[in-house]
């Protein structure tokens, strides 16, 4: 009898529901610090697109400048990527989508290139509605040029060299929310599964999206004192309610308790499913979710979760009433106007 | 001085039938306003009246950083001679504004003449001056016009009396007047009337007694103006905007640019919105122009044709971004019309003076094409063209206008329809990369120094590629290694050579073999026609003059400084900023024959500041 044992069948990769495996949404390798939360992120966003089975040459992949702005060099090689000026993506990024709608468009950028130097661009991009995901890898500190304090970073909370903050944080969540994004929340680098849940649910919605990833600085921002670090995450961090997603692929008869869960139906037919773990938390109340946030600071929790949603609102493509088409290609015949318009202008001015 | 001594000399003056001297189509009219009055519709008709007796006109606003409050002055040229350029000489003033009426009357040559509001006693200033005094209030109150409006009826009071002086044909204020209120009759036939007191005043009890008249110019007479358009240049450059096919817009207002937006809004909204009522552009206001450029370039990065409209501090906030299109290799158009700089400056004067600042907008290494309008006509056509340099090059492309040219009315010929099809570069479809197995983004394929790019979007798994403005090879992946670098800087001024073939070529006049060269650039033009038949005139000498279309400068810019002894170069800033970048690019042997003409105060330049610089000069000076 032979005892040479058979060797099992290679498995085959696993395909997503459009028949690309996982290696078709990764990008190069990282050169960020080993443990950096940026590369953790990645990974997430990666997993997210293979598994809602976007295709990589419909993505827009944006970012400004810093740490974070480099990520997307390290996931979706096939997707096509925009690394801009320092504090200048969203203005990058809503001229793109502009020009071809049909694309989508995911966004990087950090607490300093954001909450800094980004500021006047975020603001406004948040007010237009902008359909896409911008993703804040926050630590609160300049990783690039060696750990200066950025504008989240907490009051109180201390440098490596001792020295404290005496500012208070910008809670750009809060922000995002009264500037008019249409959709808010708050993860952890170092919580997989909420944050996997909140990026499959953010490429459903139609609109702004702004997740606040706090993401720890290894290097500069991950020490005692530190409030960014992976330490002071696990003790304070704090669920706002617990965020599951259906999504529009799947069986949506999943049992879910109508008394502690709520149902949001998002525009691509999938289901965002919170759990109320607050007793106050109405994530469709934009007075209530900004009143949560600022309790949050005063009881000293790093408050995670999706705080905000509104499926209804317009986003800006919408409100500009654009053609279908991109506009990018869309035909001679439909760009430039006839002879006659020229004659006609021409005749006006005689 | 007496009036006779107003007449140019090229212009013999007429003997009128009582034996008095005339000037003819040859005189310049000054309107004093206070700003907000609304005298820009009354100043429009009378220009647009005499334009519609076939005689050559120009109008220039001079107004202030103001809504209202401050004084404002507008002048009209007419000139039978076609010549456009501003005139420093007023003829005739109109003085409304109190305020500075004194002033106005006290700089005004000897023998002119001025209608004056009689409460102001003007004619007490000066006894070498024609006066007509008008009790402008009791006018007003006499074409029954309610009260709320009669601040903007009296200056159509001052358009009668001007026209009954003139002798401009009231015909031909009656059609403008209609034309120009087309769509409100009620307004039509109240301006009108306003028109009329005023002429029926003037004809009834002032009594003529300056030389200057309007006569209409036969219709075979060739500078009979029918057929041409009146238009300012921001108008123009809208309208290039809109046949070349632009679909994204990101804007901030900002003096003198904001009309280019605003008319290109009002175009798009009529003639580019299709019949399902969606449009086939986005016009976006921005936060700043940091973002309007921002957002320029993000669409030209995804494939569409972008473009913002600034001035001078506008610019100034674009630089980063100007170099991120350069050196990622962007497409979009900067309309840049040009205000008096450093700072806010003069925010409602012309200049030229963002020359040198444009070619190299950006730190580090950089070199923006430019495309240098003389005309409206120009500002269409190179409104144009700046979309299909901008794909072609695969780089930002500004277009420098002015105040001059962007604001103030000009007459033109009517623009002609583009024959050539819209192209966009070299852009690679999913096709063509199965074909070619993958691209290099910043790759030398063909030697003229321009890639081949792919659109977001382009379904092929190798078509997507890493736009940066960091340090990058020719597969547009991250490096920092030295010979990459060096090979890129090197192929981007490849590109910039190819730039040089294709961009508009300059425009000689004159035989090409005099010893005198003019080089300039944008509205100098005008008074550089002007004054290079003043100097034929006056002073015997013949010039040939290059009108510079673009930077980079074609070979035809060297040849021309080659084949001359010496070549003036007339701009309109303080540093001589064209010759500077001539002599960057000039053989030194060369460079030492140019000279410099300089205007710089914020007024249009005038043909006599070109032609007693020039004749000073060349010691032919009277």
């Amino acid at each position: 009898m032979a005892t040479t044992p058979v060797a099992p069948a290679p498995k085959a990769p696993k395909l997503n529901r459009i028949g690309l495996q996982i290696l078709d949404y990764r990008g190069g390798k990282t050169t960020l610090c080993a443990g950096c939360g940026h590369n953790a992120i990645s990974e997430r966003i990666t997993e997210a697109f293979f598994e809602m089975g976007i295709q990589p040459e419909r993505v827009m992949k944006m970012s400004g400048i810093g740490c974070s702005s480099k990520s997307p060099a390290y996931f979706m090689s096939r997707s096509f990527s925009f690394n801009s000026v320092h504090g200048r993506m969203p203005s990058v990024a809503t001229g793109a989508l502009l020009a071809n709608k049909t694309m989508r468009s995911v966004a990087v950028s950090g607490d300093g290139d954001t909450a800094s130097i980004g500021m006047g661009q975020f603001v406004h991009l948040m007010r237009r509605n902008v359909p896409m995901i911008y993703i804040i890898e926050d630590n609160g500190v300049y990783g690039l040029t060696k750990g200066q304090f950025s504008a989240t970073a907490d009051i109180g909370s201390k440098q490596k060299t001792g020295v404290v903050n005496d500012l208070p944080a910008i809670d750009i969540c809060a922000l995002a929310i009264q500037l008019g994004a249409t959709f808010v929340g708050r993860s952890f680098s170092g919580d997989k599964k909420q944050l996997s849940a909140m990026l499959k649910a953010a490429l459903a919605h139609q609109g702004t999206v702004l997740l606040d990833v706090i993401s720890p600085c290894v290097t500069f921002n991950d020490h005692e004192g530190s409030t960014k670090s992976y330490k002071y995450m696990q003790e304070h961090e704090e669920e706002v309610g617990e965020v599951g997603f259906v999504p529009f692929f799947e069986d949506i008869s999943v049992e879910y308790d109508a008394n502690t869960t709520i149902d949001v139906p998002m525009h691509d037919g999938s289901h965002l499913r919170l759990r109320k773990i607050h007793e106050e938390y109405a994530p469709t109340d934009k007075i209530g979710a900004v009143k949560l946030l600022n309790e949050s600071h005063h009881k000293g929790e790093v408050l995670t979760g999706v705080f905000y949603v509104d499926t209804q609102k317009q986003d800006f493509a919408q409100l500009l009433n654009l053609v279908d088409e991109p506009l990018a290609t869309l035909p001679e015949s439909r760009t430039r106007p006839s002879r006659e318009v020229l004659t006609q202008l021409m005749e006006l001015h005689l | 001085m007496t009036p006779t001594q107003l007449v140019a000399e090229s212009q013999p003056a007429k003997q009128a039938a009582d034996g008095s001297k005339r000037i003819v189509n040859d005189f310049s009219i000054q309107v004093a306003t206070v700003n907000g009055s609304g005298s820009q519709s009354a100043n429009s008709v009378l220009l647009r009246s005499i334009f519609r007796m076939g005689v050559p006109v120009s109008g220039k606003n001079l107004f202030p950083s103001n809504i209202a409050g401050l004084p404002t002055w507008y002048t009209i040229r007419v000139n039978k001679d076609g010549w456009v350029a501003r005139k420093t000489e007023i003829d005739l003033l109109i003085a409304m504004n109190p305020e500075t009426a004194k002033e106005d009357v006290l700089s005004m040559k000897a023998g002119g003449a001025v209608i004056y509001d009689e409460g102001l006693k003007l004619n007490e200033l000066r006894s070498d001056l024609i006066f007509y005094a008008v009790p402008f209030d009791q006018l007003t109150v006499a074409t029954g016009a309610e009260a709320k409006l009669r601040k903007l009826i009296k200056n159509m009071v001052y358009v009668g009396i001007a026209a009954q002086l003139l002798s401009i044909d009231m015909a031909s204020v009656e059609e403008t007047v209609r034309k120009q209120f087309a769509k409100k009759v009620k307004a039509a036939e109240l301006n009108l009337n306003a028109v009329r007191v005023g002429h029926d005043y003037a004809k009834s009890t002032l009594t003529k007694q300056d030389p200057l008249a309007v006569e209409a110019l036969a219709a075979d007479h060739p500078r009979n103006t029918r057929g041409k358009i009146i238009i300012d240049g921001n108008a123009a450059a809208a309208m290039g905007a809109m046949f070349a096919g632009v679909t994204v817009v990101g804007w901030y207002p900002i003096t003198p640019s904001s009309s280019v937006v605003e008319n290109l809004i009002d175009l798009m909204k009529k003639y580019r919105v299709e019949k399902d009522g969606k449009a086939t552009f986005a016009i976006v206001q921005a936060e700043d122009e940091l973002a309007a450029i921002g957002m320029v370039l993000g669409a030209g990065w995804a494939g569409a044709r972008a473009m913002t409209a600034s001035s001078g501090p506008g610019l100034s906030l674009m630089a980063e971004f100007a170099g991120l299109g350069y050196y990622a290799e962007l497409p979009g158009v900067i309309f840049d019309i040009q205000r008096t700089g450093p700072s806010t400056g003069l925010p409602t004067r012309t200049s030229q003076a963002d020359l040198t600042f444009i070619a190299g907008l950006s730190h580090g290494d950089t070199k923006h094409v430019i495309l240098l309008p003389g005309s409206v006509k120009e500002c269409f056509e190179f409104g144009m063209e700046c979309f299909e340099l901008a794909e072609q090059l695969q780089t930002p492309v500004f277009m420098l206008s002015d105040l001059d040219l962007g604001m103030n009315n000009w007459m033109s010929e009517p623009f002609d329809y583009p024959e050539k099809p819209i192209s966009r570069g070299k852009v690679l479809s999913a096709e063509d990369l199965q074909r070619l197995g993958g691209f290099g983004r910043y790759k030398d394929v063909d030697g003229d120094g321009i890639p081949y790019r792919t659109l977001p979007g382009t379904d092929h798994p190798l078509a997507a590629y890493f736009t940066r403005g960091s340090g990058h090879n020719e597969k547009a992946l991250y490096s920092e290694r030295p010979d990459d670098y060096e090979n890129n800087m090197l192929r981007l001024a490849r590109k910039f050579d190819t730039a040089k073939t294709l961009v508009p070529k300059p425009i000689l006049e004159g035989s090409g073999k005099e010893k005198v060269g003019i080089l300039a650039f944008g509205t100098s033009h005008w008074a550089i026609i002007e004054a290079r038949d003043q100097l034929t005139r006056e002073s015997k000498l013949a010039t040939d003059y290059l009108r510079v279309r673009a930077y980079p400068f074609t070979q035809e810019v060297h040849d021309f400084v080659a084949r001359h002894d010496r070549v003036y170069v007339v701009e309109q800033n303080r540093d001589a900023q064209l010759q500077s970048l001539l002599k960057v690019d000039l053989d030194p042997a060369f460079a030492v024959k140019l000279r410099s003409v300089l205007h710089f105060n914020g007024l249009p330049i005038d043909a006599r500041s070109v032609s007693a610089v020039i004749a000073e000069e060349e010691g032919v000076a009277k």
